[in-house]
């Protein structure tokens, strides 16, 4: 099929853009541990939440050194633990969160912290907060009447 | 040997290349905007 | 010349006028919810944001597009595959659209009950009325038969000319459909098998990740299925409105077939954010969407080639000469031509949405609302409006008079001005991570969320002006149905004399079906496989 010689060179020119795109991605992704959130199977029964281990139990646990586990539930309308959670400047935490009954969002304002949040699923993220601050953790997936209420804070400092 | 096809003498597009060109300009600042904010952010 | 089919021209326009009539009734619910977001009013007792939302979504993004293309496409393949439907096209045309018709009314009602505000995503297990989704499956399915119509008068057509290259218009429309009709088998399969036994309560769980990615494998062609008719517009309509020539032929159709190929087996770019799906094949998927631009970059190039070749011959000289010799103050090239060029801001946000992990920036951001705002509400729609101008005229036998013209220069303009605070705002806000899908609240004044505020209430500006453009599209549309008798050109292109001759393998059903069908299974056989054996079942809820 013939193509004009200055749309050849503009298709090359845009295949390879494209090109460069995929392979900063991919190589971030595999290769510089910067893959999207919830990367391996964990699976919960959403109606057992509570009694599953560790949604048995949700809350903030020092794991090492200036690094935390957050277990969190999501429900509607709320987070649970429900009071903010406090860390140290520096602090990495990894956040695991399921939902108790319907799909939620979970996101934190100024970070690249955003993750759906799947009843029957187990969602990891990990984020290392090196600015002081109070950090907004909001519902971004509407999950019913009182979705937009649905925030805690974090806080740094 | 010529292709057949060089027979033919191709239109005049230079305008439409330039447009083009800008067009890609513009996808690769956004796109290279939006990195450098998941990059600041992480 | 010859004038449209009258019988036809009943259909066409039977399709057009519903498509506006939930334009208008969800322009409403738009302005309402802008004026909430904002803070600027408080709706009185008993009415939801979350129900006008979904009122909003299903009205504009289901209905008004479907119908619209459903009648543009009819009337093009009325015109291009000899001069009227055939009788049973025409048959499946009329059923096609009392299902719809009937779903659309009983949708509505059942949104407007409060007993389905599930948005037009519908994510279970929030659990709506079964009525919802039959509702949307008979919307679907009488899309099929028009669909069926469609299909029947091209194959009748390609019987009767034997080694004719088919109309560029209805190949395009044969494509568009053939896209519809393989990627709502996946919503039809969510909704039929999945989520109308478990609202009726027979069975009492449901697979939450396989209807969000069956729904997705919808979700994603389901935004070419309205881009593919306003690209119709772009590459056969336009040429003849301006003057000029369709740049290539063979190219426009590649550019279709790469699209039916490339725009159904890229589902998980929606779902970049969720667990259940491995990271190998989110990123299989971002690649094979990144090859679903391409097409795109086509159509760019010979976009802008038909507006420099027009130009040339009309003597423009220099690089950008041809600019001027543009029929600006032409409504039928205006308003498209408006389109096209937002649907370059447009398509480089959706790079950037695709791109893997780079989406936690935008992810269920109101970027993405901004997003689709400016695709398919302003590329898209300026087109189809654009369209009017001249469909209506040729269908009924009339003219588009200077008043009209104006009259629709003036709109182009209002939504262009409109969209311009709305989805800038929306663009920006995003960035700062105010989330979409969300009514009024400012977190307790955190000063992340009170910063949002202003971008909110520029969303509302832009929101009321876009209303304005609504109700003065309602009105171009009373005004061309009341335009003086005579006749209108049904505007085909024609193809440059330098374009060379159409290969046959690009009317290679057989062959590009295969291709698009074994992509399709590539890219979500094993993912599927893995959320069927790794079903966990979770009960419904009603959270509204």
């Amino acid at each position: 099929m013939h193509l004009h010689r200055l749309e050849k060179t503009w298709l090359k020119f845009g295949i390879s853009m494209l090109a460069v795109f995929l392979i900063v991605l991919g190589v971030m992704a595999f290769s510089m541990g910067m893959k999207p959130p919830s990367e391996h199977h964990h699976t919960v029964d959403p109606t057992k939440v509570a009694e599953t281990a560790p949604f048995d139990n949700p809350g903030l646990n020092q794991i090492g050194k200036n690094h935390y586990e957050a277990v969190m539930t999501a429900y509607a309308f709320g987070f649970e633990p429900a009071v903010p959670l406090e860390v140290p400047v520096g602090s990495k935490v990894d956040f695991i969160v399921t939902s108790s009954d319907v799909v939620h969002g979970f996101a934190i304002v100024g970070t690249n912290v955003n993750m759906m949040i799947v009843p029957g699923e187990v969602s990891h993220v990990t984020h290392t907060f090196d600015k002081p601050g109070e950090y907004l953790i909001l519902c971004n997936e509407y999950c019913g009447t009182g979705h937009e209420f649905m925030a805690i804070t974090i806080v740094v400092q | 040997m010529p292709k057949p096809e060089d027979k033919k003498e191709e239109p005049a597009l230079k305008g439409t290349f330039a447009s083009v060109m800008l067009l890609g300009a513009f996808i690769i600042l956004t796109w290279i905007g939006v990195f450098a904010l998941f990059m600041a952010r992480n | 010349m010859k004038s449209f089919d009258r019988s036809d021209s009943k259909l066409v326009l039977a399709h057009v006028l519903f498509a506006f009539a939930a334009l208008f009734i969800g322009g409403v619910a738009g302005l309402l919810q802008s004026m909430v977001k904002s803070g600027s009013i408080e709706l009185p007792a008993n009415i939801g944001y979350y129900e006008l939302l979904t009122a909003h979504g299903v009205l504009m993004a289901l209905i008004f597009t479907t119908y619209f293309i459903v009648g543009f496409l009819y009337s093009g393949v009325s015109h291009t595959l000899g001069g009227k439907l055939l009788p049973v096209s025409r048959k499946l045309g009329w059923y096609g659209y009392a299902l719809m018709s009937v779903g659309t009314v009983m949708g509505v009602i059942v949104i407007l009950l409060g007993k389905a505000s599930v948005l037009y995503t519908f994510y279970a297990p929030m659990k709506a009325s079964p009525w919802f989704y039959i509702a949307l499956a008979l919307v679907v399915v009488g899309s099929w038969l028009s669909g069926f119509g469609i299909f029947y008068q091209y194959i009748r057509w390609k019987k009767g000319n034997k080694g004719k290259l088919s109309p560029l218009f209805a190949y395009m429309s044969v494509v568009t459909m053939l896209l519809w009709q393989i990627c709502t088998i996946g919503v039809a399969i969510e909704v039929v098998v999945q989520l109308i036994p478990w609202s009726f309560g027979w069975v009492d769980t449901v697979n939450v990740v396989l209807s969000r990615t069956l729904f997705w494998y919808f979700g994603h062609p389901l935004v070419y299925f309205w881009l593919l008719p306003a690209y119709i517009c772009w590459y056969v309509v336009i040429p003849k409105v301006i003057g000029g020539k369709i740049f290539s032929d063979s190219l426009a159709r590649l550019s279709f077939m790469l699209f039916l190929l490339f725009s159904i087996p890229v589902g998980f770019h929606h779902q970049l954010m969720e667990p259940g799906i491995s990271p190998f094949w989110k990123y299989l998927q971002v690649v094979l969407t990144f090859m679903v631009i391409i097409p795109s970059l086509m159509t760019a190039f010979s976009m802008f080639a038909t507006f420099e070749l027009y130009g040339r011959s009309k003597g423009a000289k220099g690089t950008f000469g041809w600019v001027k010799k543009l029929p600006w103050k032409d409504v039928r090239f205006f308003a498209p031509f408006m389109g096209m060029l937002i649907f370059i801001p447009a398509g480089a946000g959706g790079i950037i949405n695709a791109s893997n992990q780079m989406n936690a920036v935008v992810h269920n951001t109101l970027w993405v609302t901004g997003h689709f705002h400016i695709t398919v509400a302003t590329s898209v729609a300026l087109t189809f409006f654009g369209i009017l101008y001249w469909l209506i005229p040729a269908i009924t036998g009339r003219v588009l008079t200077p008043r009209m013209n104006k009259l629709g220069m003036i709109q182009t303009i209002i939504w262009c001005v409109g969209m311009f605070f709305m989805s800038g705002a929306m663009h920006i806000v995003g960035l700062f991570g105010s989330p979409r899908r969300t009514a009024y609240n400012t977190y307790n004044d955190h000063p992340d969320a009170v910063l949002w505020m202003p971008y909110h209430v520029a969303m509302a500006i832009g929101g009321s002006i876009l209303f304005i453009g609504v109700i003065l599209i309602v009105y171009n549309i009373i005004g061309l149905l009341r335009a003086p008798r005579g006749e209108t050109e049904y505007p085909i292109g024609e193809v440059s004399e330098a374009s060379e001759k159409t290969p046959a393998f690009l009317e290679r059903w057989g062959l590009w079906i295969g291709i698009a069908v074994a992509l399709i299974v590539f890219a979500y056989t094993l993912p599927l496989v893995d959320m069927i054996m790794n079903n966990v079942p979770s009960p419904g809820y009603v959270t509204w």
